[in-house]
């Protein structure tokens, strides 16, 4: 399969805070691709950078979709080439209905009966939401929130779908449900590009892994090798492998890996 | 009681224009959040446009209305495009500023090439052409500026409610991130409801200018507009417009019966209290954040 989206060597800086020092992945087409990493790594700048939300960002770099390069245009732009996100903490529009959401979500799009079909999809993944239609997002719970904001991604049918920590502040059941919602949308075409602190959840739902530290990745590889890998399962999954028990051998081994 | 039903009238006709410059600025706060302080000169410099356009430049009436209403709505987009913008990293406050400067700017303008005396403006309608029914005044120009303001009331409520551009708006002032996430060009939103919005004031300033015309003609409705906004909630567009007859109607009777001095106090009084009573105005459906 080929690449659908290439970054090559990003680097961002919010000011003079250099966040991103040299990052460079790529989703294959039709895949799941994970990106793991502990809080404050740089996920979700990451993410922001594709999406063109840091202004003037990446300072260096290419970012390609579809073998476009895509970096330093306006988000719109590239929300209009067939890239939906889902961003870090859900961002509803607390006064708009379910409903007037998922218009939002196909803003772009002009095909009446399509958006019709789609919106009926949303509320196949996310029956709790078809109940709540006419209801203010404000007034939703997180979890409903979180599904409201996927629901909206996906009414752009993107061939692209991001996701930012879509398990953050879920029940574990909520977040079991969540992810396998993301298997099927997968499953019906949509590349799926994932961040997420919940390393074991995404490891076991993506194909390819890829690990940051600091604004460098630190590790790539297929997630079912990452998921039998002992420094990912002592560091990201909490399983301790008993011969290094002390803080400082850690320290020394994780250091070791840039 | 002929003396209350006339007040009463008065108080609907001055209330038009004060709901008219209530609604040009509940339009721009509803998407950028700023009251815009330069609402009034904004369409004081329309205003004296179109009067220079008729008297200068002997066009006839309507085809300089219109060209009126294309420069109000080219003077919104301008200042949006070419000032408010500009600024980095808004804030509420640092807007409230550039939005004063802007008027200042325009008043000068305005007083520097028109002068400061009162102008007559060749309107269609003269001030004292009035219906009179039984042994109630009402001048013909406060009956257009009472239509012009429930019809556009109407035109942008049902904009708002229902159109999908209205929508976007409402969605950019909600969470400009989560606008940009679905498409929407938030600038061009923007933009485009400082031309809207313009385009209202400058209604309610050629209905005014029959009356008063000179570079502080836009002071008071401006004023009592932004009060009515402020009781109305800040967003809604009927609230503005209710808001804006009772303090019409309330600051007549104030005058008729209490005080005439203190008649245009009157309403800065009415928004403490209000403030005090309800301070999210008196018909806004705010949905309140939990912490
Ligand atoms: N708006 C910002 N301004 C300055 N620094 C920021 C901003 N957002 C994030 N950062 C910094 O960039 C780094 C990466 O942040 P982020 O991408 O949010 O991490 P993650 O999503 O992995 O938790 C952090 O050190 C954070 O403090
Ligand atoms: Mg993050």
């Amino acid at each position: 399969m080929p690449d659908l989206l290439e970054v090559k060597n990003i680097e961002t800086y919010y000011d003079l805070v250099y966040a991103i020092r040299g990052a460079s992945f790529a989703v294959k087409e039709g895949s799941i691709t994970a990106i793991l990493g502990n809080n404050g790594v740089g996920k979700s700048t990451i993410l922001k950078t594709i999406m063109g939300q840091i202004e003037d960002q990446p300072d260096k770099g290419i970012i390609e979709f579809e073998g476009v390069p895509i970096h330093h245009k306006d988000t719109d732009e590239i929300v209009r080439k067939g890239i939906a996100y889902v961003p870090e903490g859900r961002e509803v529009f607390e006064e708009l209905t379910v409903h007037e959401h998922l218009l939002m979500g196909a803003y772009t799009r002009k095909d009446p009966s399509g958006i019709k079909q789609d919106i009926e999809q949303v509320f196949q993944y996310f029956p709790v939401l078809k109940n709540r239609t006419n209801q203010w997002a404000g007034t939703l719970s997180g979890g409903e929130q979180q599904m409201l904001a996927i629901g909206r991604a996906l009414m752009l049918r993107p061939t692209l779908l991001i996701l930012d920590e879509p398990s953050l502040g879920l029940s574990p059941i909520l977040v079991k449900e969540i992810f396998s919602i993301i298997q099927e949308i997968n499953s019906k075409g949509t590349t799926i590009l994932l961040v997420e602190q919940n390393a074991n959840m995404a490891l076991s739902i993506s194909s390819t892994g890829l690990i940051l530290e600091n604004g460098r990745f630190v590790m790539k590889g297929k997630s079912k090798d990452l998921l039998e890998d002992k420094d990912v399962k002592e560091f990201y999954l909490g399983i301790k492998s008993e011969t290094s028990a002390k803080g400082y051998q850690r320290w020394k081994r994780k250091k070791a890996w840039r | 009681m002929i003396d209350l039903i006339q007040m009463i009238v008065n108080g609907i006709a001055v209330g038009s224009s004060y709901a008219l410059m209530g609604l040009a600025m509940v339009i721009i706060y509803k998407t950028s959040e700023v009251p815009n302080f330069a609402q009034g000169e904004m369409a004081l410099i329309s205003s004296f446009f179109a009067m220079m356009l008729l008297t200068s430049f002997n066009i006839s009436v309507y085809p300089a209305f219109f060209l009126t209403f294309v420069f109000a709505v080219l003077l919104g987009v301008f200042l949006e495009f070419a000032i408010l913008r500009r600024a980095k990293e808004p804030n509420v406050l640092g807007m409230i500023v550039i939005t004063i400067g802007i008027e200042m700017v325009l008043l000068g303008f305005v007083s520097w090439k028109f002068g400061a005396e009162q102008k007559t403006m060749p309107f269609p309608i003269g001030p004292y052409d009035s219906f009179i029914i039984g042994d109630i005044f009402i001048s013909k120009l406060e009956v257009l500026t009472l239509v012009a303001a429930l019809l556009l009331m109407s035109v942008l409520y049902l904009f708002f409610k229902y159109s999908k551009l209205g929508l976007a708006m409402k969605a950019t002032q909600q969470n400009s991130v989560a606008a940009q996430i679905v498409g929407i060009r938030t600038n061009r939103i923007l933009m485009m409801t400082w031309g809207i919005s313009s385009l209202v004031g400058a209604v309610a300033g050629l209905l005014i200018s029959p009356t008063i015309m000179h570079p502080f003609m836009m002071w008071d409705p401006m004023l009592k507009g932004f009060a009515a906004a402020v009781m109305g909630g800040m967003t809604s567009l009927p609230g503005v417009v209710i808001a804006a007859y009772m303090l019409g109607i309330i600051e007549n009777l104030f005058g008729g019966y209490v005080s005439i001095e203190f008649k245009t106090v009157v309403a800065f009084a009415i928004i403490v209290l209000v403030l005090c009573i309800k301070p999210s105005g008196l018909f806004a459906r705010h949905y309140v954040k939990k912490v």
